[in-house]
């Protein structure tokens, strides 16, 4: 039997374990043990990414236990997607993290490992495993590792935003929790497969699926911050250290967006969804609010950090959106967009924790002269930044492609105005950044003078290549749009 | 006719983007860097021309990239109408080159590494544009050009070109978001393909309402063609360099815009569709509103770059105009203009600039006289102006005849006097500058002085007089333009 599976989440897993008895060693063991067990899952994803893309999907009994009974990792075209980008992602920031969390938090770079990889085999886990109660466990793992090291950040402001997050975090997977028991109450099963069979012989007016429908979607829109459910991420990711905030912005909510799918597609089924509720309507409304509120929240914001925060939120609206606009252009595109928001996202933060290491903070006023300063840092931003507005041939364009012709396909003008208008919104966000990180002050006088004078106070070689490669990965993402929804989400889907 | 696969036009689009490392690498040593803008110049302008043997030939050029989606791949295709843009783009872009020379160091400019490099990305997405074989590509490669030209309008990092540079991105990005995107992502739902094909893309299923929404988002969507009222970019993007006024700002960018359009109107909608629900007109009123308006305010600036600029806007409405004739005879006489419009008008950039370099004038007001102290340039002058105003012996002849017999073939009496009343508005607003230069009298100098020849360096009245020449020539030697654009759009 191909391991695979199983060493994607454990090699995490067990880092963690060495990683913590390694410190009584050597502090900074811990950090070649996080490395190495982040790059032997990173290893493993990519070999199962392989098997599905040439077997089809890929089942792995843990411990030999047949489901419904035992937990069952299951791994499709979709989340063998997912797992990749997560360890990818995983592996690069802790590339990029060896200098910045050594500056940012000295005195407990071993806890931070240790909790870093148990946060990455949470997501992990929720996105490999293939059992709904397994699923909550692992969002648990998730969000506890996620409080802690948001409050490693800043001292006495982490603190309240990381406090904030489990009030609201707490509530969101009890929903999920008390949906995924009503569930259990109809159908006496938990694995994903068996639930999904089980539900077509119940008949779609049920309203204990309803409840359990309602409540384990709204468990995971609080999680995944869809607009008026967002107030504890902005704070949450702008003052976790940056280390954390590298991994957390871009993959935490993406995964959510991923666990959504996967309820909507696997264990209730598109059928259900679209033609037995009528919500289909009032939630693509919801995401075109949740795109409209976060992009002009967005412009209120002085700080670089904030800013990007705020972006996170109105990218949900568009996976939210994209996810119920009821065809598989809009739910391809929505998918489409797992990846390239991470991509972007991760760009985007890998950028700002340079210059946060470089100029410590990032209020728009402490941005000038970055041009010059940290070219190769402000390169990546600026790909990133025109993915963000959808700028061909970025990945960003493509995903925006999808979705607005999903949006006509679906009638649904509203949603791809809404699009067109976060575009509009990106634009002006960060052209005026730009405007700031080139022009410095506004100043009268002609720019003879003092050209050349801006000295290169570059960020470390370790924390240019993750961004370098990812910056890479947004423009072949988007250049290889078609294949990938091809090769992956339309089998996914079908 | 012949579909050919090579891989020439993807290496001119490359040259330019590739020498960039290089341009980099040389800062610190500008003779060497110059030296690669010309290399890579006369590569791409080389691989050009080898390719219009083939296209003239009836055959094309064509090249997939990446599949993206079907009827939408990010691919090239070579024919005649593209590559008579690309010939313009390249060939002006070695002269430009030469003239940056002269004028960047002519007046110590800061930032000259950055300059060459930003202009090489600008060429290379032009090129791009102009071989893009559907709307995606194209979009594509407008949008690098918006951003390409943003640190080239930015240059001088001060209040003006910052203000400037913003009003610059905010109409190009705006526009092209905001309008270009959803209509062209709205006319693959309905078509399922984006391919330009000289028939149009739509086989019925657009109504009359809904084209000419599609049209108007086009025709404006694409503001780097300065339709008004999206043309108050133009103006103010005046304040970057003269060599950026002249090549991008009055041929590479605004003749993309112009391009885009064409494109859209000949190849995505096709004249059958546009002539069915009478849009051709409605594009002839927009568009005749925006030659006569510009007209009218390129006659009072005093400022000479800007009155060049309202000129500009004013005659690329002439190749929409020309376009949205839906004649052979007014399509020819729109799409040569991009030929003709450019060699003039670059021309009167060139001599704009070469005065500003020589004696630090750009006031037309300040000009009187100066035409004694610096004959070749106003001689240039003169025969630019001619080109734009439309008279010969300069090819601006050739599409202006063309336009107006296209006007009267099709009874259109209107836009006859359209065309006649902006070709006076423009005599109005050049020949004097010419007159003064050289019979006027300078305000400042005493009466009866004797003047010396003070031309600038050489390096700018070069380019200069090649381009008036070229001008010139192309009154005499049309035939091979016409000739690809006969191709090109099937007339």
């Amino acid at each position: 039997m191909n391991h695979m599976p199983a060493i994607l989440v454990l090699a995490p897993l067990s880092g963690a374990f060495f990683s913590g008895l390694a410190a009584w060693i050597k502090p900074w063991l811990s950090f070649y043990i996080a490395l190495a067990a982040t790059c032997l899952s990173g290893v493993a994803a990519i070999c199962v990414l392989g098997d599905v893309m040439a077997a089809g999907t890929v089942q792995y009994r843990m411990a030999g236990w047949a489901p419904p009974m035992g937990i069952e990792l299951r791994i499709d075209p979709l989340n063998a997607m997912v797992l990749v980008l997560i360890s990818a992602i995983a592996f690069l920031n802790l590339v990029a993290s060896a200098r910045s969390v050594d500056r940012e938090i000295p005195d407990r770079a071993p806890s931070f490992y240790v909790m870093y990889q148990l946060f990455v085999v949470g997501l992990l886990g929720v996105s490999a495993t293939g059992d709904l109660f397994n699923l909550y466990v692992l969002i648990e793992i998730t969000s506890l590792t996620s409080y802690t090291m948001i409050a490693l950040g800043e001292e006495g402001r982490s603190h309240l935003a990381a406090l904030n997050y489990i009030f609201i975090g707490v509530i969101g997977a009890s929903f999920y929790l008390l949906g995924v028991g009503y569930l259990y109450i109809t159908t006496g099963s938990l694995n994903m497969q068996d639930v999904a069979v089980i539900l077509q012989q119940i008949p779609g007016s049920s309203s204990a699926v309803l409840t359990a429908f309602v409540l384990c979607i709204l468990g995971v829109w609080i999680k995944m911050a869809l607009f008026p459910l967002h107030v504890w991420l902005p704070n949450a990711y702008a003052f976790a250290p940056v280390g954390f905030a590298r991994v957390v912005a871009p993959l935490m909510t993406k995964v959510m967006v991923y666990v959504m799918v996967r309820l909507m597609v696997t264990v209730f089924g598109l059928e259900y969804v679209f033609n037995t509720l009528h919500l289909a309507d009032i939630v693509v409304w919801l995401g075109v609010i949740a795109i409209l509120a976060g992009a002009f929240m967005a412009l209120f914001q002085t700080d670089l950090r904030k800013m990007l925060t705020y972006i996170i939120v109105c990218e949900i609206g568009y996976m939210v959106g994209g996810a119920w606009l009821g065809n598989t252009l809009g739910m391809a595109g929505a998918i489409l967009h797992i990846l390239n928001d991470a991509l972007m996202t991760f760009a985007l933060f890998l950028a700002l924790g340079n210059i946060v290491y470089v100029r410590k903070q990032v209020a728009f006023s402490n941005l000038q002269g970055l041009f010059a300063a940290m070219p190769w840092t402000m390169a990546g931003l600026v790909l990133a930044a025109l993915s963000i507005i959808g700028v061909p041939p970025t990945c960003g364009f493509f995903s925006k492609w999808y979705l607005v012709l999903g949006a006509f396909e679906a009638g649904a003008y509203h949603f791809a105005a809404a699009l067109i208008i976060s575009s509009l919104v990106c634009a002006v966000l960060f052209f005026k950044v730009f405007e700031i990180c080139f022009f410095g002050p506004m100043a009268t006088s002609h720019g003879h003078h003092d050209h050349g004078g801006g000295v290169m106070t570059e960020a470390p070689v370790s924390m240019l290549v993750p961004l370098g490669l990812v910056s890479t990965a947004i423009v072949a993402a988007g250049v290889y749009a078609g294949t990938i929804v091809n090769t992956l989400i339309l089998p996914f889907l079908q | 006719m012949e579909s050919i696969i090579s891989y020439k036009p993807l290496l001119a689009v490359l040259i330019p983007v590739l020498v960039i490392p290089v341009l980099m690498s040389s800062a610190r040593r500008p003779n060497v860097r110059e030296a690669w803008v010309f290399a890579a110049g006369f590569i791409m302008f080389a691989l050009v021309v080898s390719m219009t043997p083939v296209i003239l030939a009836g055959h094309r050029i064509e090249l997939t990239l990446f599949r993206l989606m079907p009827g939408a791949d990010i691919a090239f295709r070579v024919d005649g109408l593209g590559m008579l843009f690309a010939l313009v783009a390249s060939s002006l872009y070695i002269v430009t080159s030469l003239y940056s020379i002269g004028y960047m160091r002519g007046l110590k400019e800061h930032g000259q590494t950055r300059f060459v490099s930003f202009f090489a990305l600008a060429i290379a997405s032009t090129i791009g544009a102009a071989f893009s074989a559907n709307l995606v590509t194209l979009y594509l490669f407008y949008e690098m050009l918006s951003l390409a030209t943003y640190p080239l309008v930015a240059h001088h990092e001060d209040a003006t070109s910052r203000i400037s540079a913003r009003r610059y991105l905010t109409f190009i990005l705006g526009t092209s978001i905001g309008l270009v995107l959803p209509a062209m992502i709205y006319c693959y739902h309905v078509t399922g393909t984006l391919e330009f094909s000289t028939s149009g893309i739509f086989a019925g299923q657009l109504s009359k309402p809904g084209a000419t929404v599609l049209v108007l988002m086009f025709v404006f969507g694409f503001a780097k063609a300065g339709v008004m009222p999206f043309h108050s970019w133009l103006p103010a993007a005046m304040v970057a360099p003269t060599p950026v006024s002249a090549l991008l700002h009055a041929v590479a960018v605004v003749k993309v815009g112009v391009f885009s359009i064409v494109r859209v109107l000949t190849g995505i909608f096709g004249v059958d569709l546009l002539g069915a629900f009478h849009l051709g007109t409605l594009v002839m009123v927009i568009a005749s509103i925006t030659i006569l308006v510009s007209s009218c305010i390129a006659l009072s600036q005093d400022e000479l770059k800007r009155r060049l600029a309202f000129s500009t806007i004013s005659q690329l409405s002439y190749i929409i105009f020309g376009v949205a004739m839906l004649s052979s005879m007014g399509q020819l006489g729109g799409v040569i203009h991009i030929l003709m419009h450019a060699f003039g008008k670059i021309t009167l950039f060139f001599c704009a600039g070469a005065i500003f370099v020589a004696t630090g004038k750009k006031y037309i007001s300040q000009m009187k006289g100066l035409g004694r102290q610096m004959p070749v340039t106003f001689a240039a002058f003169f025969i630019g102006s001619l080109g734009v105003i439309g008279l010969p012996p300069t090819g601006g002849f050739y599409s202006k005849w063309h336009l107006i017999s296209g006007t009267l073939e099709a009874g259109q009496t209107v836009f006859m006097v359209v065309l006649l009343l902006s070709s006076f508005l423009n005599a109005c607003y050049f020949l004097p500058i010419v007159f003064q230069g050289f019979f006027g009298k300078p305000d400042d100098a005493p009466v009866n002085a004797p003047v010396t020849v003070r031309e600038a360096n050489l390096c700018l009245v070069v380019p200069l007089a090649i381009t008036a020449l070229a001008s010139m020539a192309l009154f005499f030697f049309p035939q091979m333009f016409v000739d690809l654009i006969v191709l090109g759009l099937n007339l």
